[in-house]
């Protein structure tokens, strides 16, 4: 099993929500974060005052799947997410060892 | 009993002393509270223009203000402020109207009139100025100053510092039609330039420089937390201003409704003056910037909102907007910590607003062939009012610096006022954790690692888990 974790933009989740869907993923955990990549922060003003905004407001966005998913789930992340411009965000993938459903105590695939 | 036991604010209507006017009290019972609403408001703006950790402190500074100055000015307020009883024309006498004695009711229990309007309601109206006056200086000192101390300069300040000022512009003192700059022009401050905006502007500056900057200031990000709490405050700081402005008109007439207009008038060009000035400064016109603005337009008018006709509001408000968008930077220049900048809106755009009259008064003023007399005495009363406060001010605050103290703990600043003074925070997006320590008994020690009421934990919850399990499976 893996984790996919995906940091995109906020008005991309929509978007990527629905392609993993389409895809048959099943459920999803979404966190709002902030970050920055290379495309560093902004600035904004406020009273004449100009600050650098460093950390922009993200989405982290988590799915488990099995091992066979995991590069198709990925892809399916990136073409949804992407605008083409700089701050898209990122994509990972990491094993997972086990899972359970709260719910039925179930562990392993059967719980994803 | 009469009306002459109280200099009144100027009044155009004149009518028979006994006869009660109730279009004129209606009109003033709800002006004055519509001032009042005014203090929540400014609570709101200022709140959402402070760093989240320090929100509930911000507004809790005008909440405090509301309850200090509430008490004493039936007490001692309304009398030095308007008591026939005037020592030297700087303050009314404490004692002559104290606790509103021979103020409400006449010896035959009859309500005591003053040009068709009771006094009492009056003293009610009069409160709502003095609450916002001492509120507004609050914004200079966000994040780090202590509650008790500031509750205590609240009443101080207003005593020494407003109480006077009101009784030397409004009250018959040195200020007014009464006093000896009247021989050159009759001053004209119609709701308050002076007495509120300069007097609270010039305290700000004053405890600003007291005080000393907050940890980080001018290095740190110091951005408002919630812009549209600002947006909210400002929108009812108007909408409380008309209470102000149109009621001191003192009559449900004419002279309100040209007041009303050229309130709105005079802000709304403010507002664009500051949003222009930060178009070509700053490239964006920003909503921080129309609130602000919002507020500048609103104080310049104040003194001037009877006196200047709607034409004349508009440059009195866009150069009130440009002024003060330009001033709110000086403080990053000179290093001192004017944190929510009531120097640059209140002190500039309440200065302004006092020396336009000299300008564009109807009447009296430069621009309608009145000469230079009338600009001479608006300068006088705004400096008279600049040194008054500035004095008084740094008095009051070094005491209170040198006695009970200003700054909380540095590191309580870092952590945040809101939990380390008032043990709240503003904010709770997750629903909470922890649980409930102690109930009605909460003393200092209890809180953090009291035990909380006693449970039967282990067993009872294995049991619970079980139960569930089996039923699901």
């Amino acid at each position: 099993m893996k984790l996919i974790t995906a940091v995109i933009k906020p008005h991309q989740l929509d978007e990527v929500k629905e392609a993993l869907e389409a895809y048959g993923i099943s459920g999803m955990t979404e966190t709002e974060a902030s970050g920055y990549g290379r495309q560093r922060g902004h600035s904004e003003v406020y009273r004449g005052a100009e600050y650098t905004v460093d950390f922009v407001p993200k989405v982290r966005l988590e799915v488990l799947v099995e091992d066979l998913d995991a590069r198709s789930v990925v892809d399916v992340i990136v073409k949804a997410a992407s605008t083409g411009r700089i701050g898209d965000g990122k994509v990972w993938v990491l094993p997972v060892e086990d899972v359970a459903r709260v719910r039925t105590g179930e562990h392993g695939v059967a719980a994803i | 009993m009469t009306c002459d036991d109280v200099q009144h604010r100027r009044r155009k209507v004149i009518r028979m002393e006994n006869a009660i006017d109730t279009g004129t009290t209606a009109w003033i019972l709800i002006s004055a509270s519509l001032v009042l609403l005014m203090t929540p408001a400014l609570a709101l703006f200022y709140g959402g223009m402070t760093r989240s950790k320090s929100v509930l402190n911000m507004m809790m500074m005008s909440y405090g203000a509301m309850g200090v100055i509430g008490v004493i000015y039936v007490l001692w307020g309304w009398s030095m402020s308007y008591s026939s009883e005037s020592v030297m024309g700087i303050f009314g006498n404490p004692f002559t109207h104290f606790g509103l004695a021979d103020t409400i009711t006449d010896s035959a229990g009859e309500y005591i009139l003053s040009d068709g309007l009771p006094t009492v309601v009056d003293v009610g109206f009069q409160v709502t100025f003095a609450i916002i006056t001492v509120a507004l200086i609050s914004g200079a000192i966000a994040d780090r100053a202590r509650f008790g101390t500031w509750l205590v300069f609240a009443g101080l300040w207003a005593t020494f510092a407003y109480f006077p000022m009101a009784h030397m512009v409004w009250g018959g003192g040195l200020l007014s039609g009464d006093g000896p700059f009247a021989s050159i022009a009759e001053p004209i401050d119609f709701a308050g330039g002076t007495v509120v905006h300069i007097n609270a502007g010039v305290a700000a500056l004053v405890l600003a420089l007291i005080l000393g900057v907050r940890k980080g200031f001018g290095k740190s990000p110091m951005r408002p937390h919630n812009l549209p709490l600002v947006m909210t405050g400002a929108g009812l700081l108007w909408f409380g201003w008309f209470g102000f402005n149109a009621g001191s008109a003192y009559a449900a007439d004419g002279g309100a409704g040209l007041a009303w207009v050229n309130t709105t008038t005079a802000t709304a060009a403010a507002m664009l003056g500051w949003l222009l000035v930060e178009r070509l400064r700053d490239g964006h016109a920003t909503s921080l910037g129309a609130a602000s603005g919002i507020v500048a337009g609103l104080v310049a008018i104040t003194p001037a909102a009877g006196d200047v006709s709607p034409l004349g509001a508009i440059p009195l408000g866009i150069i009130a907007g440009a002024l003060s968008a330009m001033a709110v930077g000086l403080k990053y220049r000179f290093g001192y910590d004017d944190s929510l900048d009531v120097v640059g809106v209140h002190l500039v755009a309440g200065l302004w607003g006092t020396v336009a009259l000299g300008f564009l008064a109807t009447g009296s003023g430069l621009f309608y062939g009145g000469g230079l007399n009338q600009l001479w005495v608006q300068i006088i009363i705004a400096l008279v009012a600049v040194v008054f406060s500035a004095v008084v001010t740094a008095v009051i605050a070094l005491i209170l610096k040198a006695t009970m103290g200003w700054r909380i703990d540095s590191d309580v600043e870092v952590m945040g006022i809101d939990q380390g003074v008032h043990a709240e925070s503003g904010y709770d997006f997750t629903g909470g954790s922890g649980r409930l320590a102690s109930v009605g008994v909460a003393s200092r020690e209890a809180l953090p690692g009291a035990e909380g009421p006693a449970r039967s934990e282990g067993t009872t919850t294995d049991i619970d888990t079980t139960d569930t399990r089996e039923t699901r499976s």
